[in-house]
């Protein structure tokens, strides 16, 4: 069952990460935008100096010297927070790095509300919608500090632009360091979802910080009588359309949770391919249309309804509509 | 070195003629296209392709090939028929240009046209493009040099000063920028839209080598200032190049309106006219 862990920062993992894929890969590269410890990948510039390059408070900068490098066949990987990495820079990364299909890799700290006290200018709540329509990009969400070690490696063999979103804070650590979960190796594959716990009534698709509040909402629902599926949908594009339709098929209801917008990212992805494919009933845990305000990480998860009980309470609401 | 002779700038002088009543055709065949600015650019690009840089069509990813960056992609179709000349590709492509499957699109796309080493369209990001390139040549250590073509009204956006501002932090003394300096945008002179100059004193304040180019559509003087430009003091180079819109074909010289937009066809007769080339023919 869902034990309790120490917590973690996944941005700590991603900065020892790279450090340990540097000594193995010359060809990567990093780059910063004034913001290299936030990030954590101020642990690699010390490492390698000469591979490590300040773009200055640029972020179009950032993104455009990182495409060029990876013209040469270099993998850059470019660091800020999230909302600046996506937001300031979208025409450059769509230009310069997605539509040329360039192996640069986007990994940005600071996402969603749980930035906190500096609010809404720098809580990035939509960078997944805006990132997803990019032809070419893939997106990935990991759930906590062991599986973003998972997947920075997994960058290493793929083909085209990726943008990774990791938050601020600690989180519960839910996988163990070695990506195990409940004593069984896990294998993290880019594309392709982890059915963390099996259920026949109900399935909660998740991602990032939203995992564990899930696995606490199923074990509650579980108790109710209500058997509950959890799928941690770490890529978000290629979204895993197979498990998505199997879970509709069998369990006939979804709820979607994550720390972002309701309108454009996981909840958004998942509806997509339910409306094509297999419609079934959908409940959304996310931000709401709005622009969120100051306050600790925990505080503002529960003002914007981001818990395992309000995750409960919309799959009680799935059930009855199915 | 600056010994440059008669027959070397005749031939290319020859060249430009060619490529711009190539680039006319084939704006005029797709309809559309920005003839103006490709003909304020194309000596420079002719010079740089077959005389300055080295490249290879037969290997276009030859890892040791200076590259270019055409940082104001709109005047692709200068590009496009040097590019195809010097065997990059077919000839037959250029009369595609703007078409679906084309692998000529309206602006430059590096995965479609050999040769063709950025995809640009979207203004003012070419520059640090170029900057990541001269990094690459440095973490490899290879000595190819990074040339990058700017607009003049490109210059209003501010990547560029960005990249500016890295380019000497990095001192990427393997960069050198040309500013196809023709006066003119979309909406008009480029003064009345935004005020560029003192141009020469800002690319210095930002820590430039800045070489002045009186008559970038002279072969002579191109060559003459290129020769300059590829010494390495541990500072990027910009020349500024004084260019005229609309080139070599009398009525568009100097004129806004054929930025961004083919020839009439009574217009394009008389450019016929003004660029004879015995035995010319599109196909």
């Amino acid at each position: 069952m869902n034990q309790t862990k120490a917590k973690a920062a996944a941005r700590d993992a991603y900065g020892r990460t790279l450090v340990e894929l540097g000594r193995k890969h010359r060809d990567i590269v990093v780059l910063g935008a004034d913001l290299s410890s936030s990030t954590r990948i101020n642990w690699f510039a010390e490492e390698f100096p000469e591979r490590f390059f300040e773009c200055g408070i640029a972020e179009e900068n950032l993104i455009t010297i990182a495409a060029g490098l990876a013209t040469c066949g270099k993998m850059p990987f470019a660091s800020t927070f999230a909302v600046f990495g996506t937001e300031r820079a979208y025409n450059q990364i769509r230009q310069a790095i997605a539509y040329p299909n360039l192996n640069v890799r986007l990994v940005c700290t600071h996402s969603g509300v749980t930035v906190g006290p500096d609010g809404a200018s720098h809580q990035t709540t939509f960078d997944i919608a805006i990132m997803r329509v990019l032809p070419n990009m893939t997106i990935i969400v990991p759930a906590d500090a062991p599986e973003t070690a998972v997947a920075v490696k997994s960058m290493i063999e793929h083909n085209g632009p990726i943008y990774m979103r990791l938050g601020r804070t600690s989180v519960r650590t839910f996988y163990d360091d070695d990506y195990s979960y409940n004593g069984v190796k896990q294998r993290f594959e880019i594309g392709k979802s982890v059915e963390l716990r099996s259920g026949s009534d109900l399935t909660i698709i998740c991602n990032g910080v939203m995992v564990a509040e899930a696995m606490d909402a199923a074990e509650t629902l579980y108790s109710e009588g209500i058997d509950t599926r959890v799928i941690n949908m770490h890529t978000v594009k290629p979204i895993d359309e197979e498990a998505i339709i199997k879970a509709a098929v069998e369990t006939g209801a979804i709820v979607t949770a994550e720390e972002h917008s309701i309108i454009g990212g996981l909840g958004g992805a998942v509806a997509e391919v339910l409306a094509r494919k297999n419609p079934v009933p959908v409940e959304m845990i996310g931000i709401q249309d709005m622009f969120t305000q100051s306050g600790e990480a925990d505080e503002l998860l529960k003002l914007y309804g981001l818990t395992s009980n309000e995750i409960a309470s919309a799959a009680r609401r799935a059930v009855k509509r199915i | 070195m600056g010994d440059h002779s008669r027959q070397l700038i005749k031939d290319l002088e020859e060249k430009t003629r060619l490529f711009r009543r190539e680039i006319l055709e084939m704006t005029f065949k797709a309809g559309s296209g920005h003839p103006g600015g490709s003909l304020s650019a194309v000596d420079i690009i002719t010079v740089l392709y077959y005389h300055q840089m080295r490249v290879d069509p037969k290997n276009p990813k030859w890892a040791d090939r200076d590259r270019f960056v055409l940082s104001k992609g709109h005047v692709c179709p200068a590009l496009y028929a040097i590019l195809a000349e010097i065997g990059f590709f077919p000839k037959e492509a250029l009369w595609t240009l703007r078409r679906p499957e084309s692998i000529l699109q309206g602006h430059p796309d590096m995965r479609l046209t050999p040769g063709v080493e950025m995809s640009t369209g979207s203004l003012g990001q070419g520059l640090s493009v170029a900057c990541g390139m001269a990094l690459a040549a440095r973490l490899d250590e290879k000595d190819y040099a990074v040339y990058c073509m700017l607009g003049d009204g490109e210059v209003q956006e501010g990547n560029v000063w960005e990249g500016a501002m890295f380019a000497s932090h990095e001192r990427l003394d393997n960069l050198i920028a040309i500013l196809d300096r023709n006066r003119l945008q979309i909406e008009g002179f480029t003064d009345d839209v935004m005020t560029l100059d003192p141009l020469e004193d800002k690319w210095k304040a930002f820590g430039w080598t800045v070489l002045e180019l009186e008559d970038g559509n002279d072969i002579k003087q191109i060559l003459t200032v290129l020769d300059k430009a590829v010494e390495r003091q541990g500072k990027p180079k910009i020349i500024i190049a004084n260019t005229i819109k609309g080139k070599g074909v009398s009525f568009m010289e100097n004129r806004a309106e054929y930025h961004g937009r083919a020839l009439s066809p009574d217009e394009m007769k008389r450019a016929r006219q003004e660029l004879e080339i015995p035995g010319f023919k599109v196909d």
